[in-house]
């Protein structure tokens, strides 16, 4: 079974229903003991970085996923849920993430070319830089929605894939039982099926 | 790279989708649920529901209605009409929305979007403005189009942007309905002015004008059409393959 964690951060209607759309069996729960009882864990998030941040401390639900993640159980963080897998971030100052990735979030602004907008927002391409179980049915090129105005950099060993947006852009992340993807697979068609697919299969 | 968005709007009232549709083998042609599956299936980037119901049987009917859609379609899907409130924003994102576009409410509420932009992120909230040229002005209009608010529009939506919002659709009210193409001039005004994604509405007559408004604008995000879908006068995956052969980057 795979937990959504509930903080109070974001819509998570989407994100339950293409799991019941795949045959993933799903809660969306804030209870410390029925994550603690999942196969995996799936982290959301939108909206700012030190207010989620805040949120998932405030619950104590923070420590319960690192502990978790820690002893080895698998996690998919989406979007702003995996910007919070990282030491830091540089949103509105300097905020501490989960730590369980190396790397930190920075803005996208002066990094990319002045004619691009921001957020990106939009579909886009993987260009798919390495291999792991949560990508076995997605292949290079694939489309993908993303909505985001910081993106995580530094993270070199990790990486899984990037988008091309003025600047080769963080899209993915993966290292062990920990996985991230900036773009929404809920919200990214087919495509996006076919990542929380190979999430419940892993 | 970043590909240009193709956008169907469905308006609904009393739970169905009006305007005119006529598609071969689609049996149900008014049902929001079964038009925006098959939206989806041609390559829709994302779909708006406009709901132009006035009761509030027509608005429970139009949040069921988005949440049979959400349950089934797993592309980004923008709410508007109607939304005054946060209590608005809520009710419609809980229904599986992931925009919500704020017209008349930005108007009579100045603190809407930043207050929506706070709780629900910029990426959320979307500005649509209807405009019209007024004494050689670009004017923002209320209500549907009817009634002239006397504000400037282009400092207007930077207004809106600079709240908060994340994203901008400019509707010319000047070419919408003349199926004459896009409004060029003033889309260009906008997307000088703003540094978020510009969405174009209003206009479309056929697939020529989508490629006219990304070749006169590159910096466009996307193109808003409604009849020209609905009758099927022009079919998504029939413009986007036009735009790729164009030189146009489009998800195909």
């Amino acid at each position: 079974m795979i937990a959504i964690i509930d903080y109070g951060v974001g819509n998570l209607f989407s994100l339950r229903s293409s799991l019941d759309m795949i045959g993933a069996e799903c809660v969306v729960t804030s209870d410390p003991v029925l994550i603690r009882s999942a196969d995996k864990i799936l982290l959301p998030g939108v909206g700012a970085f030190e207010d989620a941040k805040r949120k998932l401390s405030e619950s104590g639900l923070d420590k319960v996923i690192v502990d978790e993640v820690r002893a080895g159980k698998k996690i998919l963080g989406i979007c702003l849920g995996m910007q919070m897998l990282f030491e830091r971030s540089y949103e509105y100052g300097e905020h501490e993430g989960l730590s369980l990735l190396l790397g930190s979030v920075v803005a996208m602004e002066n990094k990319i070319p002045k004619e691009l907008k921001i957020p990106h927002i939009g579909w886009n391409t993987l260009s798919v830089k390495g291999e792991h179980p949560i990508f076995k049915y997605t292949n290079d090129g694939d489309y993908v929605y993303f909505v985001h105005s910081y993106y995580a950099s530094g993270c070199e060993d990790s990486l899984l894939a990037t988008t091309d947006y003025g600047i080769q852009m963080t899209a993915a992340v993966a290292k062990g039982n920990i996985a991230g993807m900036q773009f929404h697979p809920e919200k990214s068609g087919e495509a996006g099926l076919n990542i929380l697919r190979a999430f419940a299969e892993w | 790279m970043i590909t240009k968005r193709i956008i169907p709007c469905l308006d609904v009232k009393d739970g169905r989708v009006v305007k005119g549709v006529n598609f071969l083998g689609l049996a149900d042609v008014s049902s929001p649920v079964k038009l925006a599956k098959f939206y989806s299936e041609c390559g829709a980037d994302e779909l708006v529901f406009y709901d132009i119901t006035a009761s509030a049987e027509g608005r429970a009917l139009f949040t069921d209605i988005l949440t049979e859609v959400a349950k089934t379609i797993f592309i980004p899907l923008t709410v508007g009409g109607g939304i005054n409130t946060l209590a608005d924003f809520d009710r419609v994102l809980k229904c599986g929305a992931d925009k919500v576009s704020v017209n008349s409410g930005a108007i009579r509420n100045p603190s809407l979007i930043e207050e929506a932009a706070k709780r629900y992120g910029n990426q959320c909230v979307v500005i649509s403005a209807d405009v019209k040229r007024v004494d050689g002005q670009f004017r923002v209009f209320a209500k549907g189009g009817r009634e002239d608010t006397g504000m400037e529009a282009i400092s207007w939506i930077k207004h809106c942007v600079d709240s908060g919002a994340g994203e901008v659709v400019v509707n010319s009210i000047d070419t919408d309905g003349v199926k004459g193409g896009f409004d060029i001039e003033l889309l260009k005004r906008v997307c000088d002015t703003v540094n978020v994604p510009v969405i174009a509405s209003g206009g479309a007559g056929n697939m020529q004008h989508f490629i006219d408004l990304f070749y006169e604008i590159p910096e466009m995000s996307a193109g808003l059409a409604a009849s020209v879908f609905h009758f099927g006068e022009i079919q998504i995956n029939d413009l986007k393959r036009k735009m790729r052969d164009s030189g146009i980057t489009v998800r195909l």
